[in-house]
């Protein structure tokens, strides 16, 4: 069964291809996430620290969907600090 | 300043993962009490993730979804200890610690949203959607053609273990912690098997002149 999900064309291209260039494996990602979340929140330039993981969060929708949640708890933790 | 930037690193956080570290390496009390406070601080993390997939697993009956972050706690405290020679320093010991909880969590939800159902790995039908974005008539031609193009590399070009990852992930949205799961496989495994098939997908593609990068370029902005 197909999932209803895929609502055009084009994101059902990006899902078959996956995202351009080189990326991270999924090991290498959990191992860096932690950093990554913390330079991006710093507002530092994270993507040219470490390169690669910007196209694994896209390739890859579990490894997309943690950092989705550690950045959210660091932020909502930051800001009941302040 | 940009408002939106957030102080993760004032003075004293080096020093708070230091202390972190001493203490969870130490012996007797000083350890008891640090283990009992990063289980506090991981099931705090858990509560949060089972909380954000609440909407998407709300098969789970009220006390399921704590058990599953406290189940979730104890195996990340497991996890962390393990892992604690790998703690480098680059974040704070706590965002550290806090993915480990955030990634059991989220697997845990995931599989037992899936718990019992049937993980499709096959395309049933070549989906045949309804196309809602506005395009020229030639961009409706070429994206029938790449996908008529990887429709065909699917079936020829990808091994059956190929084929079956990308189906299962890509197009039927099977969790990939679910189908490691049933599978007996790893994330990393799977997702490496699905980024070499869709590498093979964009070769073949390029083979044919319908390469997505040579599109973006040809593509007036």
């Amino acid at each position: 069964m197909i999932a209803p999900g895929h609502s055009n064309r084009d994101d059902l291209l990006a899902r078959l291809t996956g995202p351009p260039g080189p990326e991270l494996s999924c090991e290498e990602c959990f191992a860096q996430l932690d950093h990554y979340v913390e330079l991006e929140l710093a507002g530092t330039d994270a993507d040219t620290t470490i390169p690669g993981m910007r196209a694994h969060l896209e390739g890859c929708s579990a490894c997309g969907e943690d950092h989705e949640s550690l950045r959210a708890l660091i932020a909502t933790e930051a800001r009941a600090d302040t | 300043m940009d408002s939106s930037k957030i102080v993760l690193n004032p003075a004293g956080a080096e020093q708070e993962s230091r202390v972190w570290i001493e203490r969870l390496t130490a012996i007797g009390s000083e350890r008891d009490a640090a283990l009992a406070e990063l289980h506090a601080l991981l099931l705090r993390a858990a509560r949060f993730e089972v909380g954000r997939r609440r909407a998407a697993s709300s098969q789970l009956r009220g006390g399921d979804h704590d058990d599953l972050a406290q189940q979730s706690a104890d195996d990340a405290l497991l996890a962390v200890l393990g892992k604690l020679g790998d703690f480098r320093g680059e974040s704070r010991f706590t965002t550290w610690a806090y993915k480990f909880a955030l990634y059991e969590a989220a697997a845990k939800v995931r599989k037992r949203s899936w718990q019992g159902r049937e993980v499709p790995l096959t395309a049933e039908a070549w989906p045949l959607m309804a196309d809602d974005h506005q395009r020229t008539a030639q961009q409706s031609v070429e994206i029938t053609e790449r996908l008529a193009a990887l429709g065909e590399a699917i079936e020829r070009e990808l091994t059956p273990h190929q084929r079956e990852v990308l189906v299962a992930l890509a197009l039927n949205d099977v969790p990939i912690d679910v189908l490691a799961e049933r599978l007996n496989t790893t994330r990393g495994a799977l997702y490496k098997t699905l980024h070499d098939g869709r590498q093979k997908l964009r070769s073949v593609l390029a083979a044919r002149g319908l390469g997505l990068d040579e599109h973006k370029e040809q593509t007036p902005a």
